[in-house]
């Protein structure tokens, strides 16, 4: 075997784990006999060892903030979502400020006019939205700057904004069973500025939180 | 790669600095540690270090979920340092030890070339001068053999890293192998 390329070969690919049983073998027999390319063996192994015992060396002790501080601007949207959920309470003032400005309150003053969710099957009498007897609201009612009367049934939430809910026979008078029809679902009365602002503050939260977390864990 | 990396590249990918922050937290020595030993000196691995990250950072959605992180992270370290080594002026080594932070006198290092390994090493600590024939070794061989023998990495995931044929990446070693053998067969 030539000693200084066929065994210095052999010796590299032991080293890799690339000897095939016969190399292994040929390499083997060889060594017995060479004490030069012993030497080199043992040289090769050695100097493994002491470029695998070189101390490890550590980052200094500011890297990670030198690099967080270089990091580009984080996404916006990100940052509000993270911190949003971290405060929940702020988030409600924040919300409330963001639409305090955002013009909420001329959308209040300007809509003075009657709302109404449900225009089908509804009788309406002036400022007065009146379910008729016999009449069934499928789903949600929504009365804005007008009263209701149920004669008929809801089946569904009632949401009342600046309004009421007329009794009919309030001799009877025991509530909301007082008025002849029927309500499935809950009865919200809502008569307030800020009350009205305060709902619609939660449908906002909600959906700003379940936003977040479609995006926080969808793929 | 682990499932907390994974999870946590997610979160990166979806704009989430903090997340990236424990990525750093946990790679930080590992690829200081790279570049130092790629370049030699702790003013460069410092610098080089953090552009890795933050080249991680900006090009995370071109990482590929299926690979592997850490590979992925020293492919962009190692590029890095190779560049900064091109770049270097041919008097570099003499300003660095000016700049010096590391124990390694330039001058010496230059004047030695014309003494014997023995009188060398005597000289210095063992490590110092080890760590200093790594340094020495053309990048090429350098690389791999701090791949393989600091970072402890399989000669496919080096393949992988420096994106050269497992067969380049073996001829390489052996030839890093026999140069760093020369320098230490006397200590
Ligand atoms: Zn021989």
């Amino acid at each position: 075997m030539n000693c200084s390329h066929e065994a210095v070969e052999l010796m590299h690919k032991y080293l890799d784990h690339d000897l095939t049983k016969e190399e292994e073998g040929r390499l083997r027999v060889h060594l017995e006999d060479c004490e030069a390319c012993q030497k080199h063996f043992h040289e090769l192994e050695r100097t493994i060892k002491l470029v695998q015992n070189t101390e490890q060396i550590t980052a200094p002790a500011d890297f990670k903030k030198s690099v967080m501080q270089k990091l580009p601007a984080e996404k916006k949207n990100v940052k509000y979502l993270r911190w949003f959920k971290a405060h929940p309470v702020l988030t409600s003032a924040v919300i409330f400020v963001i639409f305090m400005f955002s013009g909420m309150f001329s959308s209040w003053n300007q809509s003075g006019e009657l709302v109404v969710s449900k225009q089908e099957n509804l009788e309406i009498q002036g400022d007065t939205v009146i379910v008729p007897e016999g009449v069934t609201v499928e789903g949600d009612l929504l009365v804005k700057n007008g009263d209701l009367r149920i004669d008929g049934t809801v089946d569904g939430d009632v949401r009342l904004v600046n309004g009421d809910l007329i009794k009919d026979d309030t001799i009877e008078g025991s509530g909301l069973m007082a008025s002849a029809g029927e309500v499935n679902g809950d009865l919200q009365q809502v008569d307030q500025v800020f009350e009205w602002l305060w709902f619609h503050m939660k449908d906002l939260i909600k959906s700003i939180f379940s936003l977040g977390h479609i995006q926080l864990t969808g793929t | 790669m682990d499932l907390i990396t994974r999870e946590k590249i997610k979160q990166v990918k979806r704009g989430d600095q903090s997340a990236f922050e424990d990525i750093v937290s946990f790679y930080q020595n590992k690829i200081y540690q790279h570049c130092y030993r790629m370049l030699g000196n702790r003013h460069e691995a410092e610098d080089i270090g953090q552009e890795t990250f933050i080249r991680a950072y900006v090009n995370i959605h071109s990482f590929d979920d299926k690979r592997k992180f850490s590979t992925w992270l020293y492919r962009i370290a190692t590029n890095l340092t190779i560049d900064r080594i091109r770049k270097r002026k041919p008097d570099y080594y003499l300003d660095a030890e000016i700049r010096g932070t590391d124990g390694l006198d330039m001058y010496s290092q230059l004047a030695t070339d014309h003494r014997l390994p023995e009188e060398e090493v005597q000289g210095m600590e063992l490590q110092d001068y080890i760590n200093q024939q790594i340094s020495g070794l053309p990048p090429k061989y350098r690389s791999v053999i701090i791949l393989r023998y600091l970072e402890e990495f399989s000669l496919q995931e080096i393949s992988d890293i420096l994106d050269i044929p497992l067969g380049t990446v073996k001829t390489r070693i052996h030839r890093g192998r026999e140069a760093l053998r020369k320098k230490l067969r006397h200590v």
